[in-house]
């Protein structure tokens, strides 16, 4: 009999440890799946970051760092220049991103350096219990915002893919979903071009992924869905904000 | 014929990297240590493979240190005073990654913004860990032009040797001075494998992962017993030290760096006066020559720290010591040094 589905050799066995309805672990599936397919799983360097996501490198069986909270593209900086034949990603959240991690990621789109970033904005702090994030929706009930994100004193939530294709180091820049089957299928071709991007040497690479936490925001899984389709999708639309040509 | 050059501390210590093989800088510009940002910056473009970033910040750069010192590259940044402070949670990690790399820090005056002019006021940071958690780095201390050549190269040995990250502490007189050096040919030294380790893509092997955590206290105490046992390994085996005019003193004075440069003709314009001084200069800071200073000061009971701080070294004297003797302390701070006829002063208080 023939196989047609499995774990994907670019992940361990070892159960994911994700919360019920995160997207976490769709995320990384698609990832080993493309590191898979490109068979590049044996010149690959993953970063992990700080927060849910710390536990990545048990995760993806492929040769992985763990990196202060931010630190992670700079990290990835290091590694790239150091052994430029390695394929290097990093997997970071909101809070490390988009927030400790701000001078990090604008610096290292902007020198061009050729690595993926796959960014998981899931609105929301999810290891520290659901505090307020930049990407915190106006409006959002969190640990930290108990009675919304009021924009006067907390400012706007942060477009990181938008503000990121500004750069002109940036090659590829796309922001996708995960919360129904049509969304995934979309997803892993976005992060297929983020490393094809950069197997070419074309530049940075950047894949916005907009994620669940049912925990922390208090909904069931499918509520968890329905929740960021109607709120996160219209304030951070999907698609491709930059494309090299030969990649799209 | 060995080649002679006349050369600025800051690059002293670029052109030693590059000769012990480092070919990965990463660092920001700060007073008064710039000169060695600014010479990897024309050499190591010529050199393939290699590569010099100037960094949005010291965060980032001690991060790229963090990341190329993971794939098993020899790997250098540098900064002064408060940049250092940017970059100790790197150096924390560093060290829980048990990664070899070393950090120079060219010491201005302190605290804050402090000054521009060399201080001596980072030797706790530097001795202690600097960042959270129980680490220390090696740390050592030149007082000349030649001795940052040959400490950087030493640097980059032990680092490989201990997996620990190593710091030369020097401070802004000596960056900034121009004298002779000369790069000996060195004997080749033997050093463990990086392959057990080294983030090179998991080809033909397990994956590695370095991770310097862990959710579970007890193996998170394993962790720091481990390290902990180098650092015992490196009090017994890499202690450095110089001694000068020991016999027959009648007061040791015990200083680093620059301060020890100046002691040294305080011990000579001291003998026109008939008082003979000895001089215990550490070399490793960390690890601390502890025996050396605890027998020379039961012999000669007096001891007079000089540092340019307002007394921190003098703290590793005294556990030294353990009250056997009567130590005194001297010091400038905030970019001021010491001069000698101030030493002398304060030296001849003791024999009244």
């Amino acid at each position: 009999m023939k196989k047609v589905f499995g774990i994907p050799k670019s992940l361990t066995k070892i159960p994911f440890t994700y919360c019920p309805g995160c997207h976490h672990g769709i995320a990384h599936r698609l990832i080993a799946e493309v590191l898979d397919e490109f068979r590049i799983r044996e010149k690959t360097i993953g970063i992990s970051p700080v927060g849910c996501a710390v536990f990545t490198y048990v995760f993806f069986n492929c040769d992985m760092i763990c990196a202060a909270h931010g630190r992670a593209p700079a990290v990835a900086t290091g590694i790239k220049r150091s052994k430029p034949d390695s394929i290097v990603f990093t997997y970071q959240g909101d809070g490390d991103l988009a927030a400790i991690g701000t001078a990090e990621i604008v610096h290292t789109a902007n020198r061009g350096e050729n690595i993926t970033v796959i960014f998981i904005n899931n609105a929301i702090y999810g290891m520290t219990g659901g505090q307020m994030a930049p990407t915190t929706l106006v409006g959002q009930v969190t640990q930290t915002s108990p009675y919304g994100r009021d924009p006067k004193t907390m400012g706007y939530p942060l477009k990181v893919a938008e503000m990121l294709s500004t750069l002109k180091g940036v090659a590829y820049i796309s922001r996708v979903a995960l919360s129904k089957p049509a969304y995934v299928l979309k997803a892993k071709k976005a992060i297929k071009k983020a490393f094809q991007t950069q197997i070419e040497g074309k530049g940075f690479s950047l894949v916005e992924v907009l994620s669940t936490c049912p925990t922390n925001w208090g909904l069931s899984p499918i509520e968890a869905n329905k929740w960021l389709e109607e709120n996160m999708i219209p304030y951070y639309p999907l698609g491709e904000f930059k494309t090299p040509e030969e990649v799209s | 014929m060995v080649e002679k050059m006349l050369m600025k501390g800051n690059e002293a210590i670029g052109e030693a990297a590059i000769r012990a093989g480092c070919h990965f800088y990463f660092g920001y510009p700060i007073t008064p240590q710039s000169e060695l940002a600014a010479y990897m910056s024309k050499k190591l473009p010529k050199i393939k493979n290699a590569a010099f970033i100037q960094a949005e910040s010291e965060i980032a750069a001690i991060n790229m240190v963090y990341g190329a010192a993971a794939t098993g590259a020899r790997a250098l940044t540098s900064s002064s005073s408060p940049g250092i402070s940017l970059k100790q949670e790197g150096i924390s990690y560093i060290a829980c990654a048990e990664l070899p790399c070393v950090i120079v820090n060219i010491q201005r005056g302190g605290p804050g913004l402090g000054s521009i002019q060399p201080g001596q006021a980072d030797y706790f940071q530097a001795t202690k860990g600097g960042g959270h958690g129980d680490y220390h780095l090696i740390v050592l201390a030149p007082s000349t032009v030649q001795e940052l050549v040959d400490l950087t190269i030493d640097a980059f040995d032990l680092a490989d040797k201990y997996q620990n990250p190593v710091m030369i502490l020097g401070d802004g007189l000596l960056g900034q001075m121009m004298e002779s050096v000369e790069f000996k040919k060195r004997k080749k030294v033997d050093l463990p494998d990086k392959k057990g380790w080294a983030l090179t893509g998991c080809k033909g092997r397990k994956k590695y992962c370095i991770v310097p955590f862990n959710l579970d206290p007890y193996e998170m105490e394993k962790v720091n017993f481990k390290i902990q046992e180098k650092y015992n390994k490196l009090k017994e085996k890499e202690v450095r030290y110089e001694t000068v005019n020991l016999d027959n003193a009648d007061l040791i004075v015990v200083a680093y760096g620059t301060v020890a440069r100046i002691a040294k003709t305080v011990i000579q314009n001291a003998k026109s006066e008939e008082i003979n001084i000895g001089l215990i200069r550490p070399i490793t800071l960390f690890p601390f020559p502890e025996k050396i200073i605890a027998e020379t000061s039961e012999k000669v009971n007096k001891c007079l720290v000089v540092e340019m701080s307002l007394g921190q070294m003098v703290e590793d004297v005294k556990l030294a010591v353990n009250g056997k003797a009567e130590i005194n302390f001297y010091g400038r701070v905030g970019g001021v040094i010491p001069t000698q006829s101030e030493i002398l002063t304060e030296i001849k208080k003791y024999f009244k």
